[in-house]
């Protein structure tokens, strides 16, 4: 059933697999957030308690949100990368990182200048904001595991077991605002029930979300290919492509 | 199949070997309880030494203290082992790792931890913490200390292999470290204001039983990573 797949762990397949898909990614990426970010910043209608002010959540939420989303797909390609001993795992693992961990400093950036003029301070010591610092921690601490190995492939593997321990601080995040009475709000955006936001503001919100993800796919495609290439830099087949870009 | 000496024989060979080597160096006892010792007196120094502020951070700094010390007595915990081959030998005995990890690390806890339990009532006289505050610091040492050396090993064991591996630790296992620091000051807080405290012990509890079942897994997996 899965026979289809294993042809992409050969790291020439999965180098030009990632190239294909890269420009549909950066397409749907710029559109989504563009559409997403003037709709919302310019369109939708005022809040009647925060005012102007609210429009962050067109950038805080989605970075939130996919801070965490990011983190499962490092986690998920290292689990991969540990078990079935795909290398194209472990180097998607390692180009997440990085992403991963901006996009946290960006939730946490923008909370804090929310947080400014609605709860009068840039940060409090609550649930939700101490463990989304615990996952900035745990991205860093993924990120210079691996690169403090000399051998990529250990690195990897290294980063890899940390990656899947930090897990247990995901649903730690997702559940902090209703373990703990917290200052920061409950989510608004539910699956099952109807969301407690007007459809005016949820349908940019939705496209600026999806739109983060596929931005935060085009820049792992981007450094999974940069990580290939370094990993296999003796290959032939690199080495034929690096003449050929040479030439040109 | 033979299969050599039984499972708690070998656990129990361990667990000695280790106790008898930290016994012949005694510093390894004695230098991170000095040092958890120093870093709690540098705090009054520090902050000055006014009863009520004192009692109100109290609890803080005792754990933070103890996460420090845990910290670094773990480094060595499989250095030796590691640069003598004795781990690679671990490794290829017919006992599984997971559980010559448990020995290693419960004699690590048996020889900082346990020390540092029966000297924090006496820093926290020191820190004139509540009267009503000292049950809850012993059961939340007690419950805690194990959950660090668990997780710490876990860090300990993915940076064996590196020569600076010292900051880079603490990088990785003081994150982990943040849920038992939270619940156990919580519940040393409670303790202070007489509220019941169960509820964050249970929470320790449950991170200690969880981390006795799969720390031991991680601890071998990444050892298995490091030597190679």
């Amino acid at each position: 059933m899965w026979k289809w797949l294993h042809p992409y762990a050969d790291p020439e397949r999965a180098y030009q697999l990632a190239g294909k898909l890269l420009p549909w990614f950066s397409i749907l990426a710029l559109g989504l957030i563009l559409t997403g970010t003037i709709w919302g910043l310019m369109f939708a209608p005022t809040d009647y308690q925060q005012g102007d002010s609210y429009r962050i959540i067109f950038i805080h939420v989605p970075a939130a949100s996919m801070s965490m989303a990011a983190y499962m797909g490092m986690a998920i390609s290292a689990f991969i990368g540990l078990v079935w001993q795909i290398k194209a795992a472990d180097w998607a693992a390692a180009s997440i990182a990085p992403i991963g961990a901006v996009i946290t400093f960006i939730a946490l950036f923008t909370g804090a200048t929310w947080g400014k003029p609605m709860w009068g301070t840039w940060w409090v010591w609550d649930a939700r904001l101490t463990s989304e610092l615990v996952l900035l921690f745990l991205y860093l601490g993924v990120i210079s595991l691996y690169a403090s190995f000399e051998d990529k492939v250990l690195a990897a593997r290294a980063a890899g077991i940390l990656a899947i321990v930090g897990v247990i601080n995901i649903p730690i995040i997702k559940y902090s605002v209703e373990w703990w009475s917290s200052l920061h709000q409950p989510s608004t955006i539910k699956i099952t029930e109807e969301s407690a936001m007007p459809t005016e503001m949820l349908i940019p919100l939705l496209i600026n979300i999806f739109g983060f993800g596929m931005m935060i796919g085009a820049l792992t495609l981007v450094r999974f290919r940069a990580e290939v290439l370094a990993r296999n830099g003796m290959r032939p087949w690199v080495r034929k492509l690096a003449q050929e870009q040479g030439a040109a | 199949m033979k299969r050599g000496i039984s499972y708690t024989r070998a656990f129990m060979t361990l667990l000695k070997r280790d106790l008898q080597i930290a016994v012949r160096h005694r510093g390894d006892i004695f230098n991170p309880l000095l040092f958890f010792v120093m870093v709690v007196t540098l705090f009054p120094l520090g902050i000055g030494p006014e009863p009520q502020v004192l009692t109100r951070i109290a609890p803080g700094i005792i754990w933070v203290a103890a996460l420090l010390a845990s910290m670094l007595s773990l480094e060595r915990l499989f250095k030796a082992d590691f640069s003598d081959g004795a781990l690679e030998q671990m490794m290829l005995s017919p006992q599984p790792l997971s559980l010559m990890v448990l020995a290693k690390v419960l004699a690590h806890w048996l020889l900082t931890g346990v020390p540092l339990i029966i000297i924090a009532p006496l820093l926290a006289v020191l820190l004139h913490l509540e009267s009503n505050s000292y049950g809850a610091l012993i059961a939340t040492l007690a419950l805690g200390t194990p959950v660090l050396s668990l997780l710490g090993a876990i860090g300990v064991a993915l940076t064996v292999g590196l020569r600076k591996g010292g900051v880079l630790l603490s990088l990785l296992i003081l994150p982990l470290y943040i849920p038992v620091l939270i619940f156990a000051t919580s519940a040393i807080d409670a303790a202070g204001m007489n509220l019941p405290y169960d509820g964050q012990l249970a929470i320790i509890g449950a991170m200690l039983v969880g981390s006795l079942t799969l720390a031991p897994v991680a601890i071998g997996a990444s050892l298995r990573v490091s030597t190679n």
